[in-house]
């Protein structure tokens, strides 16, 4: 279980950041904030179902929620777009809370069947007539790209990723802090052995729903993120196949591994059109044969693999100090 | 009251077809105690063949045993060669494999025969049954092989020793291995059954539903929400769940004001959500009661 990197990989990691907008053309950073977009959201999922061991297949639905507060409220009340973040996470955080209650009497493919009725039924209900002048039905809302405040030489799609790229920090900051603390070892017992759990005194229903709560908090931001990044929500942009996404990245990234979320979501952006390129009529068997070679040369995801190749290289390390001072 | 009887008749007939899909799902979830998402796209890749089979002159019902002995194949094949190496791995991970499955199988269905939208021919006619307007020939035919199978699976599992043998491997695989049962040809044995109840399913369905790569992704998840609400482990239940989840569907369409077309979908999930909260395991599921 991977709770953060050490300190000069994670600064090193952060330097590369900084630099590569600058280096690159515009359409490859706004891909590489949609990445860190995508990371967070994945985070969210982490928190749930890599934590504290409930399946969920809904999380296109907070992501929808969170991305349409922001689109409404840039929209409609004139918002800014930094504001927008800390009111969508708030209410995704009470529609994961709210979610989280009944959820609670539900265990494995019965809450995995309950997230997904949530999945499918998010694009419905806001295409429906009676939400309508809120969420301008099937065509969505349009709003415009935030600009880089006066003065700074860098421009709108560069900002945006910088000011992606501090969310990013911030939120994986939370989680590190969050997991390393009490309230991630309950998290962990609850996932373990809820029965266990409840024995030591943890309040497992408290538990279990304020993450459903801090999970749909950070994948609300992600989608509020997402939103402003894209210029644009729709209701069929928010289905299913988004929860499925996310899920992929989880695994593939590792599930319970905070750094794993970034590997994540690099995969969920760029494989698809990686499969794309390599055939346009195979797209799907291709991505298909990817995820299954990725799953037999990496189970554990890749955080998993870099455990992996990391006890083998300093394992190898340590070997001949070991030997060394032994008497023949 | 015309209405209404129209209407669950309506409902019976849709909810044969997620039936049929819900059978299959128990079979597999007996077998590997796990949801297999690529359900729905190995049964329309079943049907496809068929499809190509009729188109090649063959008549119906050699086509359709056809497709079935290659569903059964193909369904011993995957289980081989996909999830034998992965079985170690977490739960989640073998959610990914079937999403890898899903994609793939849904990208050769539509690069081998393209996306348009084909006719397959229905074995029993699609005339009014008995001349009345209330279901049609297909849908009864469909119904009557859904309650055969079902008959079949029960008979197979409580009467004879594969099973038996397939029983014990899915409940206690270490125990049943030191009985001498051949645990991982016993799921490989599931898998297969599944692709060919899958395949009948796929055949039945599309008539009705018309061919195409597509086709089976809304009837998959009603046939979960039935094999769900019915009980996981029973596969009577699961039928029964099935043939609930229609007529719930078409009822709501119906008759609650503001559904319609656009929310019949949430409305069954929301239900079969309700039904859940009452009975966490399903209405004619066992509840698995664990020893601390």
């Amino acid at each position: 279980m991977h709770l953060g990197l050490p300190p000069w990989a994670v600064g090193g990691a952060v330097a590369v950041a900084l630099v590569l907008p600058l280096l690159f053309k515009n359409f490859l950073v706004f891909q590489l904030t949609l990445v860190m977009i995508y990371s967070i959201a994945i985070l969210g999922l982490n928190l749930l179902t890599g934590f504290n061991g409930q399946f969920s297949l809904g999380h296109s639905a907070f992501y929808a929620i969170g991305a349409y507060t922001a689109a409404i409220l840039m929209d409609r009340f004139d918002l800014a777009y930094y504001w927008t973040l800390p009111v969508a996470g708030m209410a995704c955080f009470v529609f994961g809370f709210l979610f989280g209650l009944p959820a609670l009497r539900l265990e494995g493919v019965y809450l995995a069947l309950a997230t997904f009725a949530l999945a499918v039924a998010t694009p419905q209900i806001l295409k429906s007539s009676p939400l309508e002048p809120f969420t301008g039905g099937v065509q969505g809302i349009v709003i415009l790209k935030p600009d880089p405040p006066a003065g700074l030489p860098v421009n709108a799609d560069q900002w945006l990723y910088y000011f992606t790229l501090a969310v990013l920090l911030l939120m994986f900051a939370g989680a590190v802090n969050l997991v390393r603390g009490r309230t991630g070892r309950a998290m962990l017992a609850i996932r373990e052995h809820p029965t266990a759990a409840r024995l030591m005194g943890i309040n497992t229903a408290l538990y279990k729903s304020l993450t459903f709560g801090v999970s749909a908090l950070y994948t609300g931001i992600a989608g509020a993120l997402g939103a402003i990044a894209v210029q644009f929500v729709a209701p069929d942009s928010f289905t299913f196949l988004l929860s499925v996404s996310l899920l992929v990245g989880l695994v593939i990234g590792g599930v319970g591994s905070i750094p794993g979320c970034i590997v994540g979501g690099l995969f969920v952006l760029f494989v698809p059109n990686l499969a794309e390129h390599v055939s346009k009529g195979l797209a799907g068997a291709i991505y298909g044969a990817i995820l299954l070679l990725v799953i037999y040369l990496m189970p554990s995801g890749a955080a998993g693999f870099a455990r992996l190749i990391w006890a083998r290289v300093s394992s190898r390390a340590l070997k001949p100090s070991v030997t060394e001072g032994r008497t023949p | 009251m015309e209405l209404f009887l129209h209407q669950v008749l309506a409902g019976l007939a849709t909810g044969g077809i997620y039936a049929c899909l819900a059978l299959a799902v128990v079979m597999i979830y007996q077998a590997i105690d796990n949801f297999n998402f690529a359900q729905g796209e190995m049964a329309m890749f079943s049907t496809f063949i068929a499809w190509q089979l009729l188109q090649w002159g063959m008549p119906f019902w050699a086509a359709a045993l056809a497709a079935g002995v290659v569903a059964f194949a193909g369904g011993v094949a995957i289980e081989r060669i996909v999830f034998k190496p992965i079985r170690t791995a977490s739960p989640l991970s073998h959610v990914v494999a079937f999403i890898a499955l899903f994609a793939i199988l849904n990208s050769t269905a539509g690069f081998i025969w393209d996306f348009n939208v084909k006719t397959f021919p229905s074995p029993f006619g699609s005339r009014p049954l008995l001349g009345s307007g209330l279901i049609s020939t297909h849908d009864a035919g469909m119904i009557v092989v859904t309650v055969a199978l079902l008959a079949f699976l029960y008979g197979f599992f409580r009467y004879t020793r594969i099973g038996l043998a397939m029983r014990a491997a899915a409940a206690h695989p270490a125990s049943a291995q030191l009985v001498g049962i051949r645990v991982g040809w016993m799921m490989a044995l599931g898998w297969g059954m599944a692709a060919a109840i899958g395949a009948v399913a796929g055949m039945m369905i599309a008539p009705v539903v018309f061919l195409e790569p597509n086709m089976m992704l809304g009837i998959l998840l009603y046939g979960f929400a039935g094999a769900v609400v019915g009980g996981l482990s029973s596969p009577g239940g699961a039928v029964a769940g099935g043939f609930a989840v229609g007529v719930i569907e078409n009822l709501a369409g119906t008759f609650v004001p503001f559904v319609g077309r656009e929310l019949k979908l949430t409305i069954a999930l929301v239900l079969i959500v309700g039904v859940l909260m009452i009975r966490p395991s399903g209405l004619f599921g066992r509840t698995v009661v664990s020893r601390v």
